[in-house]
């Protein structure tokens, strides 16, 4: 077999789509799978930076403090364009699926009005909080941080019931093909909510606290072992390794529920394309005309892990009509690589502490340090693979059971130009925040505190600054929060 | 009043808000694109950043508030307008994203180069946004958007009262703007910097108050329905517009520019408001009402839960921040 014909068949998607369909749930995987790892940043980032500002002022410790406004700053860039990606999927929701917003948005619509009044205190607190440095008493100062913290964990609840809600809807009737006895509050308390919830909120700790503990290990690994160092490592490490630990477990809970409630996204999990009772556990492997093909099947593993049993079988795709089925290699592949990532993870974190509790600091371990240096980033691929999983397993189902994603998407034609002036923006982006970050860090370490903006060339700020109208920002000053902090940035 | 028009009330009050107050950070960036280069305009764009960097993302907010409460209250128009308007949405947001990250990320940048880069962007950007939803305003209020299923993709939004509706947008963020700039020069001790942008903010007031009355002889013929109203119902909101813009002139004039801000948010909200009123009952103009148009009856009860819950938790939060930042403490060097 060519490897072409391999990839076709592992990509195909076995339902015949309308034309726009393809386009318009590319965009969408684009935006979200982008804006994703902007809002684990929106949700958990908040907490570690209260936990940071606090000791700084619990123990008048400069170096938290400092680590706590560097950290502020880092939090307004990510926040700025979360805020702004999040706004594209509000306005995709109605340009790329109004067939979905037409017919639910008053069933599904609610959580969403909740998680905007989230929105809105989370962005006000972060325009007090980050231009409260120096304005504010510190002790009221450090207080502003927790309704963002509080706010972005409502949000997250909010967006996840109306996720929950399209792969187990509730709330709504249909009768006669109209929708009716609409409970929009049945979204928002149900269930499945509370367990989705938990999962991603999770998740987002773990990506959040292995990325920023990630930079500060790539730190050490250079040489630099201060103080800041250790304190900037081990706060987030701490966050992400009770969650990491925390994570299994919620989603093995997780998993349990969807035998009964998706069953053909379950059977796309474990690649079970016949019931086999007891069912194996299949590792890798794809699902090529119809037969598995390079899969390790582990028996009886299939039952305990998806059923709690040792008998009770994993219902096979061949239960499904061919038209209800998600693409299966996608949807396992996935599946498996969140799996996988997350056991390495919660293992590494273990490691760590049953290290430390018996005296050695695996931080004096370069090995240790570079496995931490790639933990970010593998939390994120975790955590988008975990989305695609969940996402891709519901197909063919915008709503599942109720309304197919074709009949959800639009007509209208361009769509393909959309996706690739959006591919295009993205980039750029991408490319813009990476190049802030990078050269934020870079002052930084060259002792520069503030990160003064160049609006202008310097004479004509310093003119200015002597008439007392801007505002620029001098280096060095005596401020308690900032004082020994040059000396010891540059390392 | 029914529950449908109390929600629409709300998502009304969404309107006005987001074009007072993100309006006037999106224009801003008319006075940063128009500062001179990058000697000459330093100081202004360093007033720009000091001005709206605190506020402008809760500002943002507002556009959010409204398309939630819009797809929530009213689903099938909301899907029918985003399908009708695809274009000009598509090139409101591509400015919405374009604008908030390269402001974040000049406020950041290393380099003049950079910021210049990022500036130009931000500065660029934040017309286009307010251009494209006033042409969706016009293209809802001229009856341009059917109830149910999509209108023509281009006529809906290229038509007078869309294109009169875009100019004026950025005109009125931009006049908004300038009277917030002005009363921050002076606050921050820099009056020589408030002379400089004041006959800019004369000109852009001047011109947009004359677009917006002569936009009405167009709008008689293009949109009947709106025109009635504006001259029956709303004409009362439309003369406040036209004496409070009118104040602001000599407000501006005179130099008071404190005053100023207050009685431009009038104006805007006055003329924004005439809109509203003119084109009641219809949501869509000429096609569905606020009643027919609403969806649940308890979904409409709980968006007017969550409303409260905003009025009673968003309101004193935003009531704090833009305290802090207009008074003397915030006005004190950034540290």
């Amino acid at each position: 077999m060519l490897v072409t014909d391999v990839v076709v068949q592992v990509l195909a998607d076995p339902a015949v789509e309308p034309a726009g369909l393809l386009p318009a749930r590319q965009q969408m995987a684009l935006s979200l799978g982008w804006h994703i790892i902007l809002a684990c940043f929106g949700v958990a980032f908040p907490a570690m930076l209260f936990t940071m500002h606090l000791i700084g002022i619990r123990r008048d410790d400069p170096n938290a403090l400092m680590l706590a406004r560097k950290w502020g700053k880092v939090a307004a860039v990510l926040f700025a364009i979360g805020a702004v990606s999040g706004t594209v999927l509000s306005f995709e929701m109605g340009l790329l699926w109004p067939g979905l917003m037409g017919t639910y948005g008053d069933v599904l619509g609610l959580p969403f009005a909740f998680e905007g009044l989230a929105f809105f205190l989370e962005a006000i607190f972060l325009g007090i909080y980050l231009y409260g440095w120096d304005r504010i008493p510190p002790k009221r100062h450090v207080l502003m941080v927790l309704p963002m913290a509080v706010a972005g964990v409502f949000g997250t609840y909010c967006v996840i019931a109306v996720n929950a809600w399209m792969n187990v809807p509730v709330g709504f009737e249909v009768v006669d093909g109209q929708v009716t006895n609409i409970d929009p509050w049945a979204v928002l308390f149900s269930s499945a909510a509370f367990w989705q919830f938990l999962h991603m909120w999770i998740a987002a700790y773990m990506v959040v606290g292995f990325s920023v503990a990630a930079v500060y290990a790539v730190g050490m690994l250079r040489g630099r072992r201060d103080r800041r160092h250790h304190l900037g490592f081990t706060i987030p490490f701490a966050f992400a390794s009770v969650a990491a630990v925390i994570q299994p477990v919620v989603g093995h809970l997780l998993g349990n529920r969807l035998a009964e409630r998706q069953p053909a996204k379950l059977a796309a999990f474990e690649l079970a394309t016949e019931t086999e009772s007891p069912s194996p556990l299949r590792i890798g492997g794809f699902l090529i005309d119809g037969t598995v093909r390079w899969a390790i099947d582990i028996p009886y593993l299939g039952s305990i892990v998806a059923r709690n049993s040792f008998t009770a079988p994993v219902e096979g795709l061949d239960t499904f009509p061919p038209e209800d089925r998600p693409p299966v290699n996608i949807t396992h592949w996935a599946f498996q690589i969140m799996v996988g990532i997350g056991l390495l993870l919660m293992l590494s974190v273990i490691a760590y502490w049953v290290a430390r509790w018996r005296g050695h600091d695996l931080t004096d371990r370069r090995w240790f340090l570079r496995l931490v240096a790639v933990s970010g980033v593998l939390a994120i691929i975790a955590v988008e693979a975990g989305w695609v999983a969940t996402e891709v397993g519901r197909q063919p189902w915008v709503v599942y059971g109720f309304m197919r994603t074709s009949e959800a998407a639009g007509d209208n034609p361009g769509l393909w130009w959309v996706l690739g002036v959006t591919a295009v923006v993205y980039s750029g982006l991408t490319v813009g925040a990476i190049i802030v970050l990078r050269s934020m860090a870079r002052r930084w370490r060259a002792g520069d505190v503030e990160l003064p903006s160049p609006y202008g060339p310097e004479s004509a700020l310093a003119s200015s600054e002597a008439r007392g109208g801007a505002h620029r920002d001098t280096r060095g000053d005596t401020h308690g929060d900032t004082r020994g902090d040059t000396g010891e940035e540059r390392q | 009043m029914t529950l449908a028009v109390a929600v629409a009330a709300a998502l009304f009050v969404g309107v006005v808000a987001y074009a007072l107050f993100g309006g006037a950070d999106f224009g801003s960036g008319f006075y940063d694109l128009t500062a001179g280069g990058a000697a000459r305009g330093a100081e202004l764009r360093t007033l720009v950043d000091h001005s709206i960097g605190p506020v402008w993302e809760a500002n943002h907010v507002w556009l959010i508030y409204v398309l939630v409460v819009w797809w929530t209250g009213f689903p099938e128009s909301f899907a029918a307008a985003m399908s009708t308007l695809f274009l000009p949405l598509i090139l409101a947001l591509l400015g919405i994203v374009l604008r908030g990250a390269s402001f974040a990320f000049r406020k950041y940048a290393a380099t003049l180069s950079q910021a210049r880069l990022f500036g130009a962007i931000f500065a660029g950007s934040s017309l286009i946004a307010p251009f494209f939803f006033g042409t969706v305003a016009g293209a809802i209020a001229s009856g341009r958007v059917p109830a149910t299923g999509r209108g023509d993709r281009i006529d809906s939004w290229v038509n007078p009262t869309s294109l009169f509706g875009g100019v004026i947008a950025v005109g009125t963020c931009a006049f908004l703007a300038g009277c917030f700039l002005c009363a921050d020069a002076v606050r921050s001790g820099n009056p020589r910097l408030a002379d400089r942008l004041r006959p800019r903010t004369l000109a852009v007031g001047i011109v947009t108050g004359a677009v917006v009355f002569a936009a009405l002889v167009p709008i008689r013929r293009d949109a009947p329905t709106l025109a009635d109203g504006l001259e029956t119902q709303a004409a009362p909101l439309i003369v406040i517009s036209g004496l409070a813009g009118l104040a602001t002139l000599v407000l501006v004039y005179r130099r008071r520019f404190a005053l100023a801000r207050v009685t431009a948010l009038a104006a805007v909200a006055a003329v924004i408001s005439g809109w509203g009123v003119g084109q009641y009952p219809w949501l869509l103009v000429d096609e569905v009402t606020i009643d027919d148009a609403a969806g649940a009856d308890a979904t409409l009860q709980g968006i007017l839960i969550a409303v409260g819950l905003a009025a009673v938790l968003v309101v004193p939060a935003m009531a704090y921040l833009f305290r802090l930042t207009q008074t003397e403490a915030w006005s004190r060097p950034e540290h």
